[in-house]
């Protein structure tokens, strides 16, 4: 890699470069606002896409939760838009399964990784190491538009004959893969769900492949590594991740896809006997599904995180009006939870019959990973002590960021020991734990980047008042819905049941009740997010150019930034992203693009 | 415009095609390790010989990257674009003619009964070949539009394109030598 | 602000640790040699984690209330000796705590999964299918019947399609709807599936594993006291998924004696 801060070496193509790179403005309706090759429309996109997909997962959830807590009630309105598998409003056990598959996988890929990844990503990343676009605009819009497909591809399973898949976000073969002996659900709901995502990677590898080329190669003067944002390390440390992760799942999609059009059998082996029939299959492995999806999976999981890793060490400092504790720490622990993301993903097959040595082998990394998780958490909190705090809404969620990261960090402990396991896997424990640490963890740090960044993307300021009852409520919320599910999980209650009405689990009826009331009230509190978001985009406060008295260049262009980020001005970087509580020129903080003498724009 | 520029210290779109390399390798490498497992997971797997014509495709994809390395020497020369179109002609012919090839292999396996679903060899047979040629005709794509820079910009100058287009395609060549070698060696 | 948050993070963890330590919601009773060690483990665990959960909680409210707003003019501070004497004291204590765990753990771990199987040990075949388990006991020959999946036929209650008429091992063999078992005696199962993967999980035994298409997959227990519990399934096997049941009766040696003496005459 290049120190960009040393003078420019002559290339000889370099005016075609330039040419390249000079950005024009956008015309007509469509290359404006549709097929935009812009970063932040399409950053935007992205965020809307998921705005859409966190409301479907969301009510989806609320149907399922409703159900668990009230099995034999019927849903108001369910049997008008379910006539089969909701008839009289009373779910069936397999219309449960598919709102769970779909909440899964609506959440995990539509939500999880395009917000805070590939939309924040796109929208902050460019700007934030001072270039005009991505490396590639065109690859951009694809990335988007693909993605896009594959979200309209997955919700098209609710449409067909036989329903939505059944099978869960993790697809286990044979069950996914032999097509609709299996059940209802299987048969073309689950091929679209392959399809859709097959094509959800193919997305975010070009969007991978552009972040990672963006962050080498199109640094502004002076933004050597050391000085980008911690945010923007995280999302590169995040293409990376996801690079090789989707690269993986997406040939494993392909061989699902085969197995149940193609006739092969990857994942089926032989003599399976479904709905007495015996399938015309022999041979294969459904460990080997296993074994390709967890390790996408795993990392996924930090897919998820990484980015809100990235937000919280952002957005903290800003508040805290002081520089992250251990900089060069929280970048390495960053690195290092990546690189060992792809070391750990057995410790999903624990109980897989996979070979039981092999189980000793997967946990140690997944305990060595607690390691620099426990650090980044320690520079955060750190970081507080001795601080200047200012209250926006932004910092709270960054702080219940930390709370809610370290409850469901500490439930990995257990799960990440096979003896442990055990009792706990497969049981309402893990829901527990994954919801907090990837789930509300992720959620939060898309909170906080939106309240923290909507008046650069907007233009105008979000209401504060309504976003402090956001998060108020909010933070009770979730704690009420997913710490429960840890005792429901000591005390053995399975998951992915529809019903627990039988003597078996009936005991665990009043606080499954507790958490279907908890995630209607926290469910509608969500409401609160949504005017404030549709309210300030058209009624807001108009926004100056640096509301919350940040450094980093973003905050050094006007809100919104003009087409091509910066307009005629060229921004180059004197300094690091966190200089916060010195003295400033207009402040406790020294902006990274302002010199130290002279004003905004003077070259160096 | 301003004085100040962005610095630009390499190129991007040869970066990207690196990290698109990456990719494609990781997914290669995922295939692979499919193959080997699937292969272990049970006693059905069918030995066969490979359609000798895989190996007349090899050298048609060789000569593809010869031909395009003397276009790119030809387009850096300063000789101007007209001197290197003609190579880059040869060349999106020859990686067509290796598709083809690659179709008319296919045909002849499937004459001798071998299908994709009839075992996990022929199966991870037309698999591999087919992803390869997809990524083959992504290489013959951006050659097209290689060709409409070169006719577009003025002499001496190289489009940055052309670089990166070629380094992808090499690439593909090799991993074609890497599948031919795997499959020789495992079917 | 800081403040209201500090105390609701408090609150917060308070009736957390409070409904823990309540035991409301606790593990069921343990009837399995094995389970002692997985609790002993499980505990640990949870003292362990618990007092860094508050810790961690208590911290940040804490550092939440002392150091909110910015109105006072007060300067800021770093945290006392910087990050590295934090994080070295930090790592030492978690990777202690990480390497004591995995210690222990894998004992436990391999007491279960890895023992070499009890010659002595009562060998059951057991068969997960949409939505039932079946428990196949070898009978006076003490061999199991081969299995050929084409002759299966739940009609005519042949599940696990074995050919008695050519198959003199198969003649005897005994399926059973509920795993009986005697009590003190190990119990080695021999784990397939017939369609999809399912799970074999008994909370009271502290074990469960999953059942792989095209695998054949061992699982011991030892049960210490007489009981009935449920067997559930805990992998996702479709639509029945959640009703998928069996039993469990652990019984005396004779009276075990006398039911598979029943059995064998029906
Ligand atoms: C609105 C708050 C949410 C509620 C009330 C909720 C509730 C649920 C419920 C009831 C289940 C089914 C558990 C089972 O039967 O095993 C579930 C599963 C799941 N949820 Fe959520 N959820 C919420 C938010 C999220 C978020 C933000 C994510 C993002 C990671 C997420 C990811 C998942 C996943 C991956 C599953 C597993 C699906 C499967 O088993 O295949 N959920 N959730
Ligand atoms: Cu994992
Ligand atoms: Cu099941």
């Amino acid at each position: 890699m290049a120190d960009s801060a040393s003078p420019s070496p002559v290339h000889r193509d370099t005016t075609e470069k330039l040419a390249q790179l000079k950005h024009l403005p956008p015309e007509g309706f469509l290359r404006t606002h549709v097929f935009s090759l812009d970063h932040k429309v399409i950053g935007k996109q992205y965020l809307d896409m998921a705005l859409v997909a966190v409301i479907v997962g969301m009510v989806l959830s609320w149907l399922m939760r409703f159900h668990l807590g009230f099995p034999e009630t019927p849903v108001p309105g369910l049997g008008t838009i379910a006539p089969s598998s909701g008839a009289g409003g009373v779910m069936t056990p397999e219309l449960y399964l598919s709102l769970m598959t779909m909440h899964g996988t609506i959440m995990v890929f539509f939500v999880l990784t395009t917000a805070p990844f590939a939309g924040f990503g796109n929208f902050f990343l460019p700007i934030q190491v001072g270039a005009e676009d991505m490396a590639f605009p065109r690859f951009n819009m694809m990335s988007f538009w693909v993605t896009f497909v594959g979200f309209l591809v997955l919700l098209a399973a609710f449409l067909v004959p036989e329903g939505a898949p059944i099978s869960g976000w993790t697809a286990y073969a044979p069950l996914s893969a032999v097509g609709k002996d299996a059940g209802p659900g299987l048969g073309l709901g689950q091929t679209l769900w392959a399809v859709s995502i097959a094509l959800f990677c193919v997305g975010q590898l070009l969007g991978s492949l552009n972040f990672i080329t963006t962050t080498l190669d199109l640094r502004t003067k002076g933004m050597s590594l050391a000085r980008m944002p911690f945010s923007t390390w995280a999302w590169f440390i995040t293409s990376i991740i996801g690079l090789i992760a989707f690269s993986v799942l997406l040939p494993a999609c392909v061989l699902l896809f085969l197995d149940r059009v193609g006739g092969t059998s990857f994942f089926i082996p032989a003599g399976l006997v479904i709905s007495d029939r015996l399938q015309p299959h022999s041979g294969g492995s459904p460990l080997l599904w296993q074994h390709l999806f967890w390790f996408f999976g795993h990392p996924e999981v930090y897919i998820a995180i990484l980015p809100g890793f990235g937000i919280v060490s952002h957005v903290l400092p800003a508040f805290a009006r002081k520089p992250v504790l251990g900089p060069r720490l929280l970048i390495g622990c960053m690195a290092a939870i990546g690189f060992l993301s792809y070391t750990v993903w057995g410790h999903h097959m624990f109980l897989s019959g996979m070979n039981p040595f092999s189980a000793t082998l997967f946990s140690v990394p997944t305990l060595v990973i607690t390691i620099p998780a426990t650090i980044v958490v320690l520079l955060w909190i750190g970081t507080l002590y001795g601080a200047r705090l200012r209250f926006t809404t932004a910092a709270l969620f960054c702080i219940g960021f930390i709370s809610v990261f370290v409850s469901g960090g500490i439930s990995g402990f257990f799960l990440a020991q096979p003896s442990i396991d055990t009792y706990l896997h497969g049981t309402y424990f893990v829901v527990g734990h994954f919801h907090f640490v990837m789930g509300v963890a992720a959620m939060f740090g898309i909170f906080a980047g939106t309240y923290f960044w909507f008046p650069k993307m907007y233009g105008r300021m979000m209401n504060e008042t309504l976003g402090k009852w956001h998060f108020v409520l909010t933070f009770i919320g979730v704690y009420c819905i997913f710490m429960p599910m840890h005792y429901l999980g000591l005390a053995g209650n399975v998951r992915r049941y529809s019903a627990f009405t039988d003597e078996y689990m009936k005991g665990s009826l009043p606080l499954h009740r507790f958490i279907t009331y908890a995630a209607l009230v926290t469910g509608a509190v969500q409401i609160l997010f949504f005017i404030n978001l549709f309210w300030s985009r058209f009624r807001g406060a108009v926004a100056p150019e640096n509301p919350w008295e940040a450094t980093t260049l973003e905050w050094s262009t006007s809100s919104p930034p003009p087409f091509d980020n910066f307009g005629t001005w060229h921004p180059v970087v004197y300094r690091g992203p966190d200089e916060y509580g010195v003295e400033g020129p207009s402040g406790d903080f020294r902006m990274q693009a302002v010199p130290d003498r002279g004003g905004k724009g003077a070259p160096a | 415009m301003s004085t100040a520029n962005p610095v630009i210290t390499s190129s991007p779109s040869r970066t990207g095609v690196w990290v698109g390399i990456a990719a494609i390798t990781m997914s290669f490498a995922a295939f692979t390790s499919a193959m080997v497992v699937r292969q272990g997971a049970a006693p059905d797997w069918l030995h066969f010989r490979l359609p000798p014509l895989l190996y007349l495709n090899t050298v048609i994809l060789l000569a593809s990257s010869a031909t395009l390395e003397r276009c790119r020497r030809r387009a850096a020369s300063g000789a101007g674009p007209a001197a290197a179109i003609p190579w880059l002609a040869a060349s999106i012919t020859l990686g067509l003619l290796f598709v083809v090839g690659q179709a008319l292999a296919w045909r002849d396996l499937a004459a001798q009964g071998l299908y994709l679903a009839t075992g996990p060899s022929s199966a991870f047979f037309y698999l591999l070949t087919a992803v390869h040629a997809i990524h083959l005709l992504g290489g013959v794509v951006a050659l097209i539009y290689v060709w409409f820079r070169l006719v577009r910009t003025e002499a001496n100058n190289v489009p940055s394109a052309l670089g990166a287009t070629v380094l992808y395609w090499h690439f593909v060549g090799v991993l074609w030598l890497y599948l031919l070698l795997i499959l020789a060696i495992r079917l | 602000m800081g403040k209201l948050f500090a105390v609701l993070l408090t609150i917060i963890t308070a009736v957390s640790m409070y409904i823990f330590l309540s035991r409301t919601w606790w593990l069921p009773h343990d009837i399995s040699v094995l389970g002692h060690g997985i609790d002993h483990q499980l505990m640990e665990t949870l003292v362990e984690s618990g007092i860094l959960f508050v810790a961690a909680q208590l911290v940040l409210a804490a550092f939440v209330w002392r150091f909110g707003g910015d109105g006072d003019g007060r300067a800021i501070k770093t945290f006392p000796g910087g990050a590295i004497p934090m994080v070295v004291i930090a790592t030492l204590l978690v990777g202690g705590e990480v390497l004591a765990l995995t210690l222990v753990g894998t004992k436990v771990w391999s007491s279960i999964y890895q023992a070499p199987p009890d010659p002595n040990a009562l060998r059951i075949d057991v068969l997960a299918e949409q939505f039932a388990f079946y428990f196949r006991y070898s009978g006076a020959d003490g061999r199991f019947g081969t299995i050929h999946p084409e002759l299966i036929d739940e009609g005519n209650g042949n599940i696990y399609g074995l050919d008695p008429a050519n198959d003199t091992t198969a003649r005897d063999d005994i399926v059973s709807a509920s795993l009986v078992v005697p009590v003190n005696h190990p119990i080695l199962l021999s784990m397939h599936a017939k369609d999809v993967g399912h799970a074999f999980y008994v909370p009271a035994l502290r074990i469960q594993q999953d059942f792989v298409p095209g695998l054949l997959i061992p699982l011991q227990f030892t049960a210490t006291q007489p009981a009935k519990e449920e067997i559930v399934c805990t992998q996702l096997c479709g639509l029945g998924h959640y009703n998928m049941r069996g039993y469990l009766e652990v019984m005396p040696q004779e009276e075990f004696d006398q039911w598979l003496a029943d059995q064998a005459s029906n």
